[in-house]
């Protein structure tokens, strides 16, 4: 794996000397401030209405009605912003012809990809930490259960790994960034939506369409609960994704 | 140094479109250590397409490069640690510093700790950067970039450096300053460079391949080629009076004259016998002769004839 770092930190600097990745870490955390504003909100209006009721009270629950639903909210909203955060990783490579430079150095091209997801990683690390804000708002004022916290953004970063693979991978097949993001955001969007057509179908499709579906899997975590399989799915997506973006470079060379 | 064997690269596609079948087929050359080699043909002619195999950058459809004894395509690391490798485009990151980006090249490379620090320094200097060392990419002008573009090949002191068209689109100045670079590399590394000038190859160059629409036309040290490509053999004459082309043509083992300004260009099937055969007429006919040199064709003629050769063939 030589060179894979050299490209990592050339990546990390291609990231912090473009203004796409500021605009959209700062988009990201406005959307995700007003969701979790909402839902404090309305789990705020909630409690004093229902505060003369005990039953009620009991089942008020900071996890559930607040970060539970802030994490699913989270995860659609970094289905949307990371194609336009990977859609540069090769595309842009190819069109500055900066592609011949990378090709023609003994690296291997498994550790152009590494450095490249890992260089997207880092992104993907400082959103979460960012979100953390809106988690320690929540400490501060609240008793919150730390175990479904800690899936949920666990569950986050592994959806996130997956985004990345699947963008670095659309962005090796052109060199026009905004077709990477479509392509991308497509890919996505698709296996998000996969699960809606699982009800008519036969049973044996109607596993297969809600296996493969995205947020099937990341319906558990946020609520505590841990299945080895929602990771899974999440890891094999990616490394499918980065091998196939890996042989798309490859075959240039004999195309 | 540089071993191309038989090489082909067919672009299946590109054909389809075009409904012409592109190759650089077959070219072989060899390149001698501590050379300047020039790689000469009109746009178009395939030369990138030559070089980005042998740099590894695409695979040949056909045959073999050796560099330094490695094979391009089985062991590929190896030959690219040995190659500094100039694209046409200089591939650079204009939101870097020159500094920055030449040191990034150097540890993509696998140049580490303090040796990367002063190779960096060295390439530097050898391309006269170290003035613009803090500057932005993006601020440089045309011959900076070039500048930085031959700096990054050489910063990890490969003994093979390969320049795609070092020289184009740079102003007469910053061509002169780019050849005395390239000059003063000779010695140090085997450097190919392709060009569609040939005073270019005449100025800067050991050797040259001359190729045109993917075919090899001649390959060797300039004088090699100009030697090889001068027949057929013939003299230039001048006499007085000047006989006629029949009545030459009916002398032993001349095979060809025509008129050529104030004199004939008299050709030969077999040079030694013709030449002697034509003295002796010329005694014997008492023609006092002015002028008598053999005919060799410049490298310039040797060029421009790969060229109509071609463009002959297309009519």
């Amino acid at each position: 794996m030589r060179g894979l770092w050299t490209v990592t930190k050339r990546e990390l600097r291609g990231y912090l000397t473009s203004p796409v990745a500021y605009v959209l870490v700062a988009v990201f955390l406005m959307v995700s401030g007003y969701f979790f504003y909402n839902l404090l909100w309305w789990f705020h209006t909630q409690s004093m209405a229902q505060s003369q009721n005990p039953y009620y009270v009991q089942q008020l629950n900071i996890n559930r009605f607040v970060y539970e639903p802030f994490l699913q909210n989270v995860s659609v909203i970094l289905l949307l912003i990371f194609p336009l955060l990977t859609m540069r990783l090769w595309a842009e490579e190819k069109r500055g012809k900066t592609d011949e430079l990378l090709l023609t150095s003994p690296v291997s091209t498994a550790s152009l990809v590494g450095g490249k997801f890992l260089g997207a990683i880092f992104i993907l690390l400082t959103l979460i930490l960012f979100l953390q804000v809106f988690t320690l708002f929540g400490f501060l004022y609240s008793r919150p259960e730390p175990v479904p916290l800690l899936l949920g953004y666990g569950g986050l970063f592994c959806m996130g790994l997956a985004f990345i693979a699947i963008g670095l991978f659309t962005s090796t097949l052109t060199e026009n960034q905004m077709v990477a993001a479509s392509l991308s955001f497509g890919i996505l969007l698709l296996l998000w939506v996969l699960s809606w057509g699982a009800e008519g179908a036969s049973p044996f499709l109607r596993e297969l369409l809600t296996y493969l579906s995205f947020f099937e899997h990341y319906k558990d975590m946020p609520r505590g609960i841990f299945n080895i399989i929602d990771p899974v799915y999440y890891l094999s997506v990616t490394l499918f994704f980065l091998c196939l973006g890996r042989r798309v470079i490859e075959s240039r060379r004999w195309r | 140094m540089i071993d191309v064997q038989n090489l082909s690269r067919f672009y299946g596609e590109k054909a389809a479109v075009k409904g012409v079948s592109f190759s650089v087929a077959p070219v072989s050359f060899s390149v001698a250590p501590g050379v300047v080699w020039g790689f000469l043909g009109p746009n178009g002619a395939g030369k990138t397409t030559t070089m980005r195999m042998i740099t590894g950058y695409i695979a040949p459809s056909e045959g073999s490069v050796r560099v330094a004894g490695f094979d391009v395509v089985s062991q590929s690391e190896s030959v690219k640690e040995r190659i500094g490798y100039l694209p046409e485009t200089p591939p650079l990151y204009d939101e870097m510093t020159v500094g920055e980006y030449l040191g990034f090249a150097a540890s993509l490379r696998g140049v580490k700790g303090k040796n990367l620090k002063s190779r960096v320094g060295y390439a530097m200097e050898r391309t006269g950067l170290k003035g613009v060392a803090g500057s932005l990419i993006r601020n440089l002008s045309k011959g900076y970039r070039q500048r930085v573009g031959i700096a990054q090949a050489l910063v990890h002191n490969p003994p093979v450096l390969i320049l795609d068209e070092p020289t184009v689109g740079l102003d007469p100045a910053q061509i002169v300053e780019i050849r005395e670079l390239i000059r003063s590399l000779k010695g140090e590394h085997t450097v190919i460079l392709s060009t569609h000038i040939l005073s270019e190859v005449t100025q800067v160059c050991d050797g040259a391949a001359i190729i045109n629409e993917g075919t090899l036309y001649a390959s060797g040290t300039l004088e090699e080629i100009e030697k090889c490509f001068s027949g057929p053999p013939g003299l230039y004459i001048e006499s007085d009076p000047l006989p006629s082309p029949a009545e030459l043509m009916r002398v032993e083992g001349i095979s060809g004259v025509r008129r050529e300004g104030a004199g004939l260009h008299v050709a030969f099937g077999d040079e030694e016998a013709g030449i002697k055969a034509l003295n002796l007429w010329m005694r014997r006919e008492e023609r006092l002769l002015k002028e008598w040199r053999p005919i060799r064709l410049t490298l310039e003629e040797v060029y421009l004839r790969a060229l109509s050769r071609e463009r002959g063939v297309k009519e």
